[in-house]
């Protein structure tokens, strides 16, 4: 949660500099964000190689724990897909790719920013940070009307770390091993998807 | 977009090499904040300079809530069957 309030303080002060022009304009006027979105990918590489919950999730690897991410995956695209459906603003592909975001709002933000814009990355942004927040908040409900796994859908991506705490709390510990190899799975896989989808 | 992936599958390829260096892949991790931190501030940087989304950030707001709430629906209710299929002791 710490987290998730500095990367929004920087976001937040990014756009109140940018509102009243407090940069030069040297700044404004020259793209950086490729570069840093290559060294970020990089980074993100190293991260998920080194990680020692990756090599516990091959171990962990069967049939029916590979559902799960698959549930995450169609289940989203099916509700981002009525969605496009019922209004005129985003159109299917746009709503993919926000789905595909799963939660990771940081990395898929900055994909799509690169792809195709700000506004669909800031609705990339924004989206995904309810997700999280959705997540957390309505956990108890999720676990207690739609079975063990809801939690974790709701989650998607998050579900290895910022919001496992609160899921292994109401579904019980038994079931974090395949909390954390739904979110990792979808973490690889969000930067392809993105990058296929747009 | 090829790029992207190869620098994160190059990534993935040496981070598993480097998967014993503590202390190389502490500077790797706070690297990795510092270069979210960056991009979502020259993102709401040219948030901030973009009067057409800024005009419409209300409207914006809503979409990228009701487009969440039609995702986590769709995994729930999708989860929900695969719960009741395969992991419900009967």
């Amino acid at each position: 949660m710490k987290g998730s309030l500095i990367i929004l303080a920087f976001f937040v002060g990014g756009l109140l500099l940018g509102m009243y022009e407090l940069l030069p304009d040297q700044l404004l006027n020259n793209d950086y964000s490729m570069y840093a979105l290559y060294i970020l990918m990089f980074l993100v590489g190293i991260g998920i190689g080194s990680n020692k919950k990756s090599l516990e999730v091959i171990k962990s690897v069967n049939f029916k724990i590979v559902l799960v991410p698959i549930s995450v995956i169609t289940g989203t695209y099916i509700g981002v897909a009525v969605f496009s459906l019922i209004q005129d603003n985003l159109n299917l592909i746009e709503s993919l790719a926000i789905g595909s975001g799963f939660g990771y709002y940081s990395l898929s933000s900055v994909l799509i920013t690169e792809i195709s814009g700000e506004t669909l990355g800031v609705i990339a942004l924004l989206s995904n940070i309810s997700r999280e927040i959705i997540t957390l908040l309505f956990t108890p409900i999720f676990a207690k009307y739609f079975g063990k796994l809801a939690p974790i859908s709701a989650g998607g991506a998050t579900s290895m770390d910022t919001t496992l705490p609160i899921i292994t709390k109401y579904i019980g510990s038994d079931y974090a091993i395949i909390s954390v190899f739904s979110g990792v799975v979808l973490t690889i896989l969000i930067p392809f998807i993105i990058a296929i989808i747009l | 977009m090829i790029t992207v992936l190869v620098l994160m599958t190059s990534g993935i390829i040496i981070g598993w090499f480097l998967h014993k260096k503590d202390k190389l892949l502490k500077i790797s991790s706070e690297l990795t904040n510092w270069a979210i931190y960056i991009l979502l501030f020259l993102l709401g940087l040219s948030v901030g300079t973009n009067e057409k989304i800024l005009n419409n950030f209300d409207q914006i707001g809503l979409l990228a809530i009701l487009i969440t709430v039609f995702a986590v629906a769709g995994s729930i209710l999708v989860s929900w069957l695969t719960y009741i299929l395969f992991f419900k002791k009967r």
